[in-house]
């Protein structure tokens, strides 16, 4: 596999090299280092881009879950009505209707903490019209009639109104099927740049082989053998830029990983590990990034048998 | 199980080379193709070859219309022809024995089950010492030998030499010769190509194909 193994003249190979089959094809005529090099930055292209959209389905779904099984029910003040009482209504509305595991009233206590670090501690709710908050939480395992729920409160606390988040969910969604949808796009232009650089370079070395070629088919030569030997070069070639790529790829995944946790231990780190999750690949990353790098791979070995084929079949006569 | 009616060659917009050419060649039959240098001798021999199609006429292979050839037809026509090229065509990354032995190779066999035949092949040549040398360090008369052990290692049918003897000297030539002789002696059709008169009249009997003015004059 070593391509210097292609021993030329100047060089006579060793004794237990003599029946070696050296390829027919001589690696050094084929584009090696700079196509392998094209390929790794694609392939470093394509993985990065598929890596931050599994971080942010990630993310994404993280949201959702944590968002979907929460429902709040707000009460907001009215003159003539007593907002406790209309609160532990709705609350117990709310808990007995089916499909509701838990709904839990904020007292005006709980409100009050939970204003303060806007408003000030030391607070005197009962002076302000300040909405209360119910947080009723969904039975994951049973089925929520929300229309029923909203009008059983409707009908009896008409100061009540049911938000399940549906808005943001919704925005949630788009956002996360736009990105991903943008890295199939990247990824699928980054491949179609790969597979043309590797194509340009199959034609260049070709015709920098057509001698060996015409030989070739003289001896009786098919042109899927002719081909496979192309192939081998760029499958080979493809499958080291990709693990380079590929690699490069998951290290700065890893060093990325690493620094968002250590970001979570200081302050404001909170903020981006809710943005990106805690910014780990998880094994469907890594995953996902080998199946890239394999992909440019025989990507690169199919694009040279393609090309290798229809050059062939153009040619017909031979030089003089 | 070559037979060419009525053929015709123009290299692009130029004048036929070859005219009417219409002959036959039977199996198991020896003879020269010869004219003076530019005659078309090489391009006559490339038209067998299919590396090159003709611009009328018709060219008849094994029995099988070369119009209507395809690619895999193509490939087995070719393993049943040796050819040994003027310029020899060896590939100079490879060792003499990885020439000589290609054509089995192509056909992806297992080298272990061919080397012998292969290296008895390269002895039978005069080659036997030289079988891990590269053709740049082959002496024209042993890159020659080299060129006919690869046409042969597949036990052509039909067996092409364009000028086999241009590059050597007379007592190399006449062993050559001895040697495309033995080779139709054991049941091989051979056409060789030359300009050489001296050579031909060495084997006096043999069949003389004659290019002359794009056309072919046939002595048997
Ligand atoms: N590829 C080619 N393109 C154009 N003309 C060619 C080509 N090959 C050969 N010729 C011309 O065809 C004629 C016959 O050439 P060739 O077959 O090589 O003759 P020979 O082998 O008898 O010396 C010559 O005039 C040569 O210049
Ligand atoms: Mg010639």
């Amino acid at each position: 596999m070593d391509e210097h193994s292609a021993a030329f003249p100047s060089r006579p190979p060793a004794v237990e090299d003599e029946w070696s089959q050296t390829p027919l094809v001589p690696a050094e005529t084929v584009a090696g280092r700079a196509l392998a090099i094209v390929i790794a930055i694609m392939t470093f292209l394509a993985a990065l881009t598929a890596g931050f959209a599994i971080v942010l389905a990630d993310a994404s779904r993280d949201w959702r879950g944590a968002v979907g099984v929460e429902m709040t029910i707000q009460v907001t003040p009215r003159a003539a009505r007593d907002i406790d009482a209309d609160s532990a209504k709705a609350a117990s509305i709310a808990a007995a209707f089916p499909g509701v595991a838990e709904a839990r009233a904020f007292t005006r206590q709980q409100s009050e903490e939970l204003l303060a670090p806007w408003l000030g501690a030391g607070l005197d709710l009962s002076q302000l019209p300040t909405p209360r908050m119910i947080v009723v939480r969904r039975d994951p395992q049973k089925k929520l009639d929300e229309i029923g729920l909203r009008a059983a409160l409707d009908a009896a606390v008409p100061n009540a109104s049911l938000d399940d988040h549906g808005a943001w969910m919704q925005r949630l969604d788009t956002m996360a099927q736009v990105v991903v949808g943008a890295a199939v796009a990247i990824f699928v232009l980054v491949m179609i740049a790969m597979a043309l650089a590797v194509g340009f370079a199959t034609r260049g070395a070709m015709a920098g082989n057509r001698e060996i070629i015409e030989a070739l088919h003289f001896v009786g030569a098919a042109d899927s053998f002719i081909a496979r030997q192309f192939q081998f070069h760029f499958l080979r070639l493809g499958l080291r830029g990709g693990a380079a790529g590929g690699g490069a790829a998951l290290l700065l995944f890893l060093l990325l990983g690493f620094l968002s946790r250590q970001w979570t231990t200081s302050a404001g780190g909170e903020q981006a590990e809710a943005l990106f999750g805690s910014f780990s690949l998880g094994w469907s990353g890594i995953v996902a990034i080998a199946a890239i790098s394999l992909t440019v791979a025989l990507i690169a070995g199919l694009m040279s048998r393609i090309i290798v084929f229809r050059a062939l079949g153009e040619f017909y006569d031979v030089k003089d | 199980m070559v037979r060419f009616e009525n053929v015709g060659l123009r290299y692009g917009m130029g004048g036929e080379i070859l005219r009417d050419i219409t002959f036959d060649i039977a199996p198991r039959t020896f003879q020269f193709l010869t004219g003076p240098s530019g005659a078309g001798k090489t391009t006559l021999l490339r038209l067998i070859l299919l590396a090159l199609p003709p611009t009328r006429g018709l060219i008849t292979l094994f029995g099988k219309d070369s119009a209507e050839l395809d690619k895999p037809g193509l490939t087995a026509l070719r393993r049943k022809v040796g050819v040994v090229f003027q310029d020899f065509r060896l590939l100079d990354h490879l060792t003499t024995y990885q020439n000589v032995a290609l054509p089995l190779r192509v056909q992806e066999r297992d080298e272990a089950s061919y080397r012998s035949e292969v290296m008895e092949l390269l002895g039978w040549v005069g080659l036997g010492e030289r079988m891990h040398v590269y053709p740049p360090v082959l002496s024209g008369g042993e890159k020659q030998r080299a060129a006919i052990a690869r046409a042969l290692i597949m036990r052509p049918q039909l067996l092409l030499a364009d000028e086999p003897t241009g590059n050597v000297d007379p007592s190399l030539a006449r062993r050559l010769m001895r040697l495309f002789l033995e080779l139709h002696k054991s049941g091989t059709s051979v056409v060789i190509a030359t300009h050489d008169l001296a050579l031909m009249d060495q084997f006096d009997g043999a069949r003389r194909l004659v290019l002359g003015d794009g056309r072919l004059h046939i002595y048997d």
